[in-house]
């Protein structure tokens, strides 16, 4: 509708040598925002778990402690928020959502997260596996602070940040797609940032 | 597939400003006139789109400040960040009859209408309060008596947005009760509270636990941190807390 608007006397920011790790709509964030629904969840380490369940042959269940015998990897790359910051070079480190998954048979082709606090997102399997995904406790080197998610959240940098899940608890395993919170809320199913998949119908 | 098309699509559609009202030294309010808009709910906000005669393009998220019912018109209450992109064009370049373009209402879940009924928390530090305004005027609009609390912070009396306002909706409506707290500082004789949201304040401002009210908390992430601890740690159930976040860390905020 508005081809040839411009907004008079806006300049804004000239675009720096970043920009082409910028997806389109985003600015770069140096701070660590914080975005979620509701009160930050506290789950003592002893009362945490981490579950597979769902569409799988048998559940499957970690503690804190078995959670950190599994193989973990170190993993730097830029996060994408959809209310348009982005954070390049972040640091986190965790396991492998392949990793998780390799101790189940399924035949589900999406996921469910759950959360502390009752928050879920879903996803198709097949963009979580192959090195795409992680349940990260530790960011920049130090345990991953309880307002981004800590003990531990989901990491899926190559969709908007909402689809990393905080006080991620498990993984539901589902045949048929269905949308988490922020999908039934407006939310683009699927959320690719270079594709500024932001809500409904984008 | 077949939800998405259901849903329908956000578009981008172009208001006229049609009044601008400065409302501390800082905020700015402006209001557009949207003969597209499809209505909305109090606590949703939209997409404000800028464009550069380049092309160049910045998007950020405002609060609607205004109730549904003055609907076609929605007004947004814009802080403005000295070093900021946005924020400083919205409230200092932009005049009455410029178009601008923003898209909406997005957001679901931190809405309050009277049909949800109370005892009502509201909770908010610095420009937080402009979503948790739209609930009052909606409320205040829609005629709802629902028992409604606010909680709000501010740095000093010169940066609270919409007192007038907040002081003639008291007045209107006895069961609105205001309560407002200064963190750096306060004027001679001032009954308010002068500190940081703490337990004590809390306890005394918020609904008896049981009584289960519903709470939206509006402000700085570690405002917003700060409240919504208090509340669980006083027994609220989670589940009835809505926080909503605007902007940084925060460390330079001061806490509203
Ligand atoms: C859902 C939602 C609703 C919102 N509603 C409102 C609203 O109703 N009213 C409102 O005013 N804002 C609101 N915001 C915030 C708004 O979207 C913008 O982030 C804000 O206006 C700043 O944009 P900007 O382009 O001016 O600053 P940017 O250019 O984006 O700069 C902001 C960043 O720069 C730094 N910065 C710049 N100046 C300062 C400063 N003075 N103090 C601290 N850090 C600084 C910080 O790192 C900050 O993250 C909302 C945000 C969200 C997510």
């Amino acid at each position: 509708m508005s081809e040839n608007f411009f907004s008079r006397g806006f300049r804004g920011r000239r675009k720096s040598e970043l920009s082409e790790r910028l997806p389109p709509g985003q600015y770069l964030e140096r701070d660590f925002p914080v975005l979620s629904a509701g009160p930050t969840p506290q789950t003592p380490l002893a009362n945490w778990d981490f579950s597979i369940v769902g569409e799988v042959d048998q559940p499957k269940r970690w503690t804190w402690d078995e959670f950190h015998t599994l193989p973990r990897e170190t993993i730097t790359l830029d996060i994408h928020c959809v209310t348009k910051w982005s954070k390049l070079d972040t640091r986190w480190e965790g396991v492998s959502l392949e990793t998780l998954l390799a101790q189940v048979a399924t035949a589900a082709n999406y996921v469910i997260a759950f959360c502390d606090g009752g928050y879920t997102t879903n996803l198709p399997l097949e963009e979580v596996t192959e090195g795409k995904a992680w349940v990260v406790d530790t960011y920049e080197g130090e345990p991953l602070a309880p307002e981004h998610g800590g003990p531990a959240r989901l990491l899926v940098p190559h969709l908007y940040f909402w689809k990393s899940a905080k006080w991620v608890r498990g993984l539901r395993l589902i045949d048929e797609d269905e949308p988490g919170f922020w999908e039934s809320l407006g939310y683009n199913n699927h959320g690719d940032p270079w594709k500024e998949e932001r809500y409904w119908g984008d | 597939m077949e939800r998405r098309t259901l849903l329908g699509r956000l578009i981008w559609q172009l208001g006229e400003v049609v009044a601008t009202q400065p409302e501390t030294a800082r905020t700015k309010s402006i209001t557009l006139n949207l003969p597209g808009w499809s209505g909305h709910r109090a606590g949703q906000h939209v997409d404000v789109r800028l464009t550069a005669e380049d092309g160049y393009q910045a998007q950020r998220s405002y609060s609607i400040a205004s109730s549904p019912e003055e609907a076609p018109r929605v007004t947004l209450t814009v802080e403005r960040l000295d070093d900021g992109e946005v924020s400083p064009y919205l409230t200092e370049e932009l005049r009455v009859g410029d178009k601008l373009e923003l898209r909406g209402p997005i957001g679901g879940y931190f809405v309050w209408e009277a049909e949800m009924g109370g005892p009502l928390l509201l909770v908010a530090g610095g420009s937080g309060i402009v979503p948790l305004m739209a609930m009052l005027r909606h409320r205040s609009a829609a005629e709802s008596t629902v028992a409604t609390r606010l909680l709000y912070s501010s740095r000093s009396l010169e940066d609270v947005i919409y007192r007038d306002e907040l002081d003639r909706l008291m007045k209107r409506s006895t069961m609105l009760e205001v309560a407002q707290t200064l963190t750096r500082a306060h004027p001679p004789g001032w009954t308010g509270y002068s500190r940081r949201i703490d337990l004590q304040m809390l306890r005394e401002v918020a609904w008896p636990v049981a009584q289960r009210p519903l709470t939206f908390i509006c402000g700085p992430t570690p405002f917003v941190e700060t409240a919504a601890a208090i509340l669980v740690e006083l027994g609220h159930e989670p589940a009835r807390i809505k926080t909503e976040r605007f902007g940084p860390t925060g460390e330079k905020h001061d806490g509203e």
